[in-house]
């Protein structure tokens, strides 16, 4: 279980999914706070899912108000960056640039990128979490 | 007193608008022993400092807790909407009661202007998010500056030497000459002739316009005027 743990969560890193400061989070993560990743990790996911609203709804409305795009799309960002899920902000990046220059097409298209990184990211790490579970309990039992 | 005890005292008061920001910053301060209060804005910031525009030359008390707070440094966000961190940062030097607090802004765009707007407007130190454990570790100065501004009252002149040495050894920051400076402030005597040199020293290492922050008839402005300092 051990083992497969730390594949899974290897596998996060070499795939691009996460970046160094998901290894920040881990270093903040100790006996006292045993479960301050995943905790991090489900406020990211409560939090962002309000962002990903809000944009929904802001793409439908015309005009389209790019500004406004733009400054939820940078709070969102912010907090991908803070917990490390590294394809998702790229695709938030991308999001931004297409809001730059006013391109409608982009902005949506990009939106469903973002949008598949987000949730391709919450269930693998959903996966590891539960198995990180498993070992964390293992080895409080020894 | 032990280095712990003077530790624990620490109180950083964090703003940032992001809900997993605020998580992280307190995580990041308590790691470092430091007591953390965090809000979500700059007027809850100011509320909590007891700051309000009638009486922001005053001794304050907080108008929910009806006690003295005491804040050692405030860690806060640029961008947050209402009020940004530079704006915070503004109301906090233009008050006579709160600006000595070290004030540090965080930020996620690097934009050296707005970074050079900062310093100049009092800033002691400018992050880039994400912050780390690193630059956690680069507010023991600033805080310590104030400490023992605080405790360098003639009674307390031995528990100041304490400090000095500890401070001495521990000082890891990267910035040596503004910590050579900080310790030449700390042995000095006079308060009026420290915060002239703190003035100085700001302005060496951080290329800050201090010159309106010493006012001749500035009377030693201390948010506790003298009172009892509260422990944690």
């Amino acid at each position: 279980m051990e083992r497969q743990a730390a594949y899974l969560r290897n596998a996060l890193f070499d795939q691009g999914y996460l970046d160094e400061q998901f290894l920040q989070l881990e270093d903040l993560q100790d006996q006292a706070n045993p479960h301050f990743v995943e905790e991090v990790v489900k406020l990211f996911y409560t939090d962002s899912v309000r962002l990903i609203q809000s944009i929904e709804l802001t793409l439908k409305n015309t005009p389209r108000d790019f500004e406004k795009l733009d400054k939820i799309m940078h709070q969102f960002k912010g907090s991908t960056t803070s917990i490390g899920a590294k394809k998702v902000k790229k695709e938030c990046t991308q999001f931004q640039e297409y809001c730059n220059v006013g391109n409608v097409e982009g902005c949506i298209r990009e939106f469903q990128e973002v949008k598949q990184e987000h949730a391709a990211l919450k269930r693998k790490l959903e996966n590891y979490f539960q198995v990180f579970h498993v070992v964390h309990l293992a080895r409080e039992a020894r | 007193m032990g280095l712990a005890t003077v530790e624990a005292q620490f109180h950083v008061l964090a703003v940032d608008d992001s809900l997993i920001d605020r998580k992280l910053i307190e995580m990041l301060l308590k790691k470092t022993s430091y007591q953390v209060t965090t809000v979500d804005s700059g007027s809850k910031a100011l509320e909590f400092l007891g700051w309000n525009d009638e009486n922001s030359n005053e001794a304050f008390f907080s108008p929910k807790t009806n006690q003295e707070v005491e804040v050692n440094l405030i860690i806060t966000d640029y961008c947050m909407p209402g009020m940004t961190g530079y704006d915070l940062l503004k109301k906090i030097k233009e008050s006579a009661v709160l600006r000595d607090i070290p004030v540090v802004i965080m930020s996620s765009e690097n934009v050296p202007s707005r970074i050079n707007r900062c310093l100049e407007e009092g800033a002691d130190e400018f992050f880039l998010k994400p912050v780390r454990l690193a630059d956690v570790n680069k507010l023991k100065p600033h805080i310590m500056k104030t400490k023992t501004k605080e405790s360098q009252k003639p009674e307390n002149q031995d528990d100041n030497d304490e400090e000095n040495q500890e401070s001495e050894e521990n000082n890891n920051s990267t910035s040596n000459k503004q910590v050579e400076e900080t310790q030449d402030q700390l042995q000095s005597e006079s308060p009026s002739q420290q915060q002239q040199t703190a003035s100085s020293n700001n302005n060496n290492s951080k290329r800050k316009s201090m010159d309106e922050g010493v006012s001749p008839d500035r009377t030693r402005p201390r948010y506790n005027n003298g009172l009892t300092v509260m422990s944690n």
